[in-house]
């Protein structure tokens, strides 16, 4: 007996159009619109002098980043990580210690620190590639819900090892007490910072777009869909898997060097199970396995966040309300609400 | 007889106190089809598992030509020309048969690290998946998903994914099941033509198609390979007809 | 490093075994017969420690206490698992995830609602607050050496349920084979809710127990529950066996290693160096056990199915 996987959840994102598609339809539509609300808001905010949204906006655009890349993983992948909040926390940390050293011009590891975002970049992204490399290669041999709880498990290692290791602050986290810097950019300008999230945000959009559509992406879909099929066509699933989990920690964790820079600091907090939790039900609430599905689950996220978190302290309890009825009622997410139900080819 | 493509010497498996496969020798030679029927739990499903990969033998050795390819993975023999259908058809529902047959052809071309290009566009995938969804009188059906295709086609998907690879054997499992008289009779067709280029091993329960197909016959039972020969031979093997209509 | 202080260190980590032990059977019979991932398990540990908390200081009886934390630690689970749980039965484990998260959510925040955000505080009762003599001399208190007796009973009382009760042979019966135990005139849904409200109050009282060792508040449970996992992917998911071996080998891996390593470190580095890197490395401990154990048996210790 075969069982058809029709289920919205395993829409397949990259699946052969039906037929040629117009150029302006209501997918389209929404996703532009969405981009340009991301894009013109604090454009708006900052022309008023509201720097608080325009920071609010950065949240989102890094948030939504994160979430990208965590959607490369569940969505496209069908590989369930509980422990992205490693890679967003380590490119946090990656940028607070480099940071830290170019300040008071010690060296870690032999290597002196810098305040050059590209160089923060680079490290954040390598590193992560190195800790997902390590933590994809034993996690992968293992499927379902061993892979959920040993993901999770990693993190949490991560996370211990940062609240006990003293000289970055441990469980207090660690300052940046100036904004690191990009040349010709002035960071400090709230605006300018935004721009640069959201460039960072569009590109882990373009790149999960492209590679989705290419021969890495049409093995990643039918891994996620049907290992056997992919073996018995000639290819391993395990290694397009673990390149698929490293790409996917990357972008994480480049958003999450963001993040560190944004907030003037990086604590275990960053590192916890519940960021990745609340990555986990930013991806569901836009809509698994859709390119702008994280987008819209970040906006949504933030802004209850914002909104209720206004109203009451105990918002998290309405969260859950919320993803609960999602979870059980609605499993379309937002961008399949509103932008309709991916066509399948 | 043609040269012989695939071998299988000695293969055994035992799962706890029950011995699946017994030192089970085959080959299967160019421009042949060679069935292998045996009553239920006669560990034809085992042994096709242990042919191409997906289950590794307690004992035993198989060779693609003059390969062997024992110690190789699933991916690996089908890479080396090891194609096969499943019992139960085992297709990417929800995508496009042409997907399905695609991620063939990427997996001949090298790896598939190649992350820029889009496949959708790519002459290279495009034009042997389409030749093989040709071959088997499925072109019409390129762009619907898996999943609206009937029994028969989806038979007929399984076997276009294995073409693709170009193969230099085919394992079909059951290829037969519930296809009905008529579905039945188009593959048996297809299969005969097909044999010329690509050797069969043919698992099939359905004793006309056998009987009208098979250049040589295998019989399996209880693990063991009772009886091999032509068609006729095998009708008149009293050990045969005592395995299927009971001791 | 004295012998007292490894002994003293081996019974503590037999306690965190134990307790361990009590969330990690829970959780993996939840997943054997339900197939069921269930992240809110530490919510109803939570709940046992508080209504524990709550009912000792307004009765000032601790037994009285514990009997209200186990049994309302199963009704949640029972509510829960009517109200939830029962449509989550064959959904993707990512809904599971996602459901039993957002459940969390709530528990933690209505606590918090209800309680506030300062933690509550639970004595151990007076008959047990004594200690005895170790060999070695040193003394040990009585009620953690009681909570390890607790723990190898309910570890005894659980054998007995499974392997010889009614009960317990269909639990059996719906871990080897989901749709044959339907086919034998079970009533399956009421089995499911039965073994889900066992498994919240176990849970329950490992978090009453442990109530009196710690602060109870809001968020206690998950950090157990991630140990939990830990156990139950080195144990095999879905086996009580390797539930029972997996939490005791993490306990005292996790406790002896937090000792021992600083110590180990000591021999070849400075004294402030030692204590940083051997903290971190100890913290880490239990994680490199499990990837070790899964780099050899990816199914786990004892695996069952998955």
């Amino acid at each position: 007996m075969t069982r058809p996987h029709l289920s919205p959840l395993h829409s397949p994102a990259a699946a052969t159009p039906a037929g040629p598609r117009r150029w302006l339809d209501r997918r389209r539509l929404v996703h532009g619109a969405l981009l340009a609300l991301m894009l013109l808001a604090p454009v708006a905010a900052d022309l008023l002098g509201e720097v608080y949204y325009v920071n609010l906006a950065s949240r989102i655009a890094l948030v939504a980043m994160a979430a990208v890349g965590l959607n490369l993983a569940i969505g496209f992948g069908g590989m369930i990580s509980f422990g992205h909040a490693a890679y967003f926390g380590l490119g946090g940390y990656v940028a607070g210690i480099s940071a830290y050293h170019a300040f008071d011009g010690s060296l870690v590891m032999g290597l002196p620190g810098s305040d050059d975002m590209r160089v923060i970049w680079l490290a954040a992204v390598l590193l992560c590639g190195l800790l997902a490399l390590a933590i994809g290669a034993i996690s992968l041999r293992t499927t379902g819900v061993y892979f959920i709880m040993i993901t999770l498990a990693f993190a949490q290692m991560v996370y211990y090892f940062a609240t006990s290791w003293p000289d970055y602050g441990g469980e207090d986290g660690l300052p940046i007490y100036l904004r690191n810097s990009l040349p010709g950019v002035d960071t400090q300008d709230a605006l300018s910072f935004f721009l640069i999230c959201f460039a960072g945000l569009m590109l882990s959009l373009a790149l999960t777009s492209r590679l989705m559509k290419s021969r890495f992406g049409a093995a990643l879909t039918m891994a996620r869909l049907n290992e056997t099929r992919l073996a018995t066509a000639g290819i391993s699933p395990f290694p397009i898997r673990l390149v698929a989990f490293v790409v996917s920690a990357m972008i994480t964790g480049l958003a999450g060097a963001l993040y560190a820079d944004l907030n003037g600091f990086v604590s275990p907090s960053m590192l916890s199970w519940q960021l990745s939790g609340e990555l986990m039900v930013i991806v569901i609430l836009g809509g698994v396995g859709r390119l702008y599905g994280p987008l819209a689950g970040a906006i949504l996220f933030v802004m209850m966040e914002t909104l209720l978190g206004g109203l009451t302290e105990y918002w998290t309890f309405f969260l859950g309300l919320v993803l609960l009825g999602v979870v059980l009622f609605a499993r379309q997410g937002v961008i399949g609400w509103l932008a309709g139900s991916e066509r399948h080819g | 007889m043609g040269e012989r493509v695939l071998s299988i010497s000695g293969m055994s498996k035992r799962f706890g106190a029950l011995q699946a496969t017994q030192d089970v020798s085959l080959d299967l030679h160019a421009g042949e089809i060679h069935a292998l029927i045996g009553p239920n739990g006669a560990g034809k499903s085992t042994l096709i598992a242990q042919i191409a990969g997906s289950l590794k033998p307690d004992a035993g050795e198989i060779r693609l030509g003059e390969r062997d390819i024992t110690a190789l993975g699933v991916a690996r023999r089908a890479r080396l020309g090891l194609g096969r259908s499943f019992q139960v058809s085992c297709l990417a529902e929800p995508l496009s048969v042409l997907r399905n047959v695609m991620i063939g052809a990427q997996a001949l071309q090298g790896h598939s690290f190649r992350f820029w290009r889009p496949v959708d566009s790519d002459p290279r995938l495009l034009a042997p998946a389409h030749a093989a969804l040709e071959r088997m009188h499925l072109a019409h059906r390129a762009d619907t998903p898996v999943a609206a295709l009937s029994h028969g086609e989806r038979r007929q998907v399984e076997v276009a994914c294995a073409l693709v690879l170009e193969p230099r054997a085919l394992l079909l499992d059951e290829p037969m099941a519930g296809l009905g008289p008529e579905g039945s009779a188009r593959l048996t067709e297809l299969l005969e033509t097909l044999k010329q280029e690509v050797p069969i091993l043919l698992i099939e329960h359905d004793m006309d198609a056998v009987f009208r197909l098979a250049d040589r016959i295998s019989v399996l039972v209880a693990g063991r390979v009772i009886a091999h020969g032509d068609g006729p031979t095998i009708r008149r093997d009293p050990r045969v007809r005592d395995a299927y209509l009971g001791d | 490093m004295s012998v007292t202080l490894l002994i003293e260190q081996l019974i503590n980590g037999l306690q965190l075994g134990t307790m361990l032990f009590l969330m990690a059977s829970g959780l993996t019979l939840v997943f054997g017969v339900m197939g069921l991932i269930n992240l809110a398990h530490g919510s109803f540990y939570m709940v046992g420690a508080y209504v524990t908390a709550l009912t000792t200081a307004s009765t000032g009886s601790f037994l009285l206490g514990l009997a209200a934390g186990v049994l309302a630690a199963a009704a949640a689970g029972a509510i829960v698992e009517l109200l939830v749980i029962r449509r989550l039965y064959g959904r993707q484990h990512l809904d599971q995830v996602l459901a039993t998260f957002a459940l969390i959510l709530i528990f933690s925040e209505g606590t918090r609602w209800l309680f506030g955000s300062s933690p509550l505080w639970l004595s151990p009762p007076e008959a047990l607050s004594g200690s005895v003599a170790l060999p070695g001399g040193a003394r040990y208190p009585v009620y953690r050496l009681v909570i390890i007796a607790v723990g190898v009973a309910v570890a005894a009382g659980l054998y007995l349920l499974i392997a010889h009760t009614r009960l317990g042979m269909r639990i059996r019966a719906g871990e080897s084979d989901r749709e044959m135990i339907g086919a034998l005139g079970v009533n399956i849904r009421r089995l499911y809710t039965l073994v889900f409200a066992l498994g919240a109050a176990l849970a329950g009282l490992a978090g009453s127990l442990v109530g009196a060792l710690q602060a109870v508040q809001v968020g206690m449970g998950e950090p157990v529950l991630i140990l939990a996992f830990v156990v139950i992917v080195i144990g095999g998911i879905g086996s009580i066996k390797g539930a029972l071996l997996g939490a005791l080998l993490v306990g005292l891996v996790d406790t002896l290693g937090r000792v021992l390593l600083p110590a180990l470190f000591g021999q070849f580095m400075a004294p402030s160096e030692a204590a940083g890197a051997g903290t971190a490395l100890a913290a880490m401990l239990i994680y490199i056990l499990m990837a070790v154990i899964l780099a050899f048996k990816p199914q786990g210790l004892f695996a069952a199915h998955d």
